[in-house]
């Protein structure tokens, strides 16, 4: 799993494909991550990403409990048409929010 | 028969398989021309039903998953089956957000998103004795074909 820290707030770059088989790894590292560094935000970054099944929902769902605690919050980044479907399907979007990428710059 | 065709896919239920069953499923389903969406919709649908087997059906101890497709005309049909501990109570189990294994991090929608990403889904399930659910999706629905016009 690749991921960035920067101050309090953990990135995690999710793979091509997020399904149960990757999501138990990444629930792994980034719970030993977001105790050892004190996280507070994650944000999950969706650029590689272009499948997705209820078990990453399941992902998010978890890392909002462990930081909504300490006051922290979760967002989405780079998601495309579908993952933007699925999250809004699964109801997550109500705890968890959706990075609009400009592309102006 | 005409216009069927049908296949028939056994493995282990182990949690990198999932991959390889969603894909191979697609690949079968190629031959009726779907969209990206409606292949995306598949796949879900497929790796639900897989993860559901793996996890709750068998609990994480190998054993034979089976994936029957056929098609017919323009519809697709799945069938996910395995011969686990079954499902008690089918209802509740499909109620979005219920789930048996919080602890797993389950989120308990994945009997909504195959609900969801399907036409139509059936889950025949007798505890101790497995579970199989069958799903079926047309393909190509409210798109029509068209021809370009002959010189």
């Amino acid at each position: 799993m690749n991921y960035q820290i920067q101050e309090n707030c953990l990135t995690i770059y999710l793979p091509r494909e997020l399904d149960h088989h990757n999501a138990e790894e990444i629930r792994k590292l980034s719970d030993q991550l977001i105790e050892r560094n004190h996280i507070k935000h994650v944000i999950f970054d969706f650029k590689e990403t272009n499948f997705m099944d209820s078990s990453g929902i399941g992902v998010i769902m978890g890392r909002y409990k462990q930081v909504s605690l300490l006051g922290g919050e979760v967002w989405a980044s780079h998601t495309n048409e579908r993952m933007r479907k699925i999250l809004l399907m699964s109801g997550v979007t109500k705890i968890m929010q959706i990075y609009e990428e400009e592309k102006c710059v | 028969m005409k216009n069927t065709n049908e296949m028939e896919l056994v493995f282990d239920s182990r949690s990198c398989n999932e991959g390889f069953a969603r894909v191979t499923v697609a690949a079968f389903m190629t031959q009726l021309n779907p969209t990206l969406e409606e292949v995306s919709d598949v796949k879900t649908a497929v790796s639900e039903a897989v993860t559901n087997a793996i996890i709750h059906g068998y609990e994480n101890e190998v054993h034979k998953i089976r994936i029957t497709c056929a098609i017919e005309q323009k519809t697709l049909r799945i069938e996910v089956e395995d011969n686990g501990k079954g499902i008690e109570n089918i209802k509740r189990a499909m109620e979005p957000l219920f789930t048996t294994k919080p602890e797993l991090e389950r989120s308990g929608m994945g009997f909504a998103f195959m609900e969801a990403f399907m036409d139509k889904i059936e889950v025949v399930s007798e505890p101790d004795k497995g579970t199989k659910v069958l799903m079926e999706k047309t393909i190509g629905k409210g798109r029509e074909t068209w021809s370009t016009q002959s010189l």
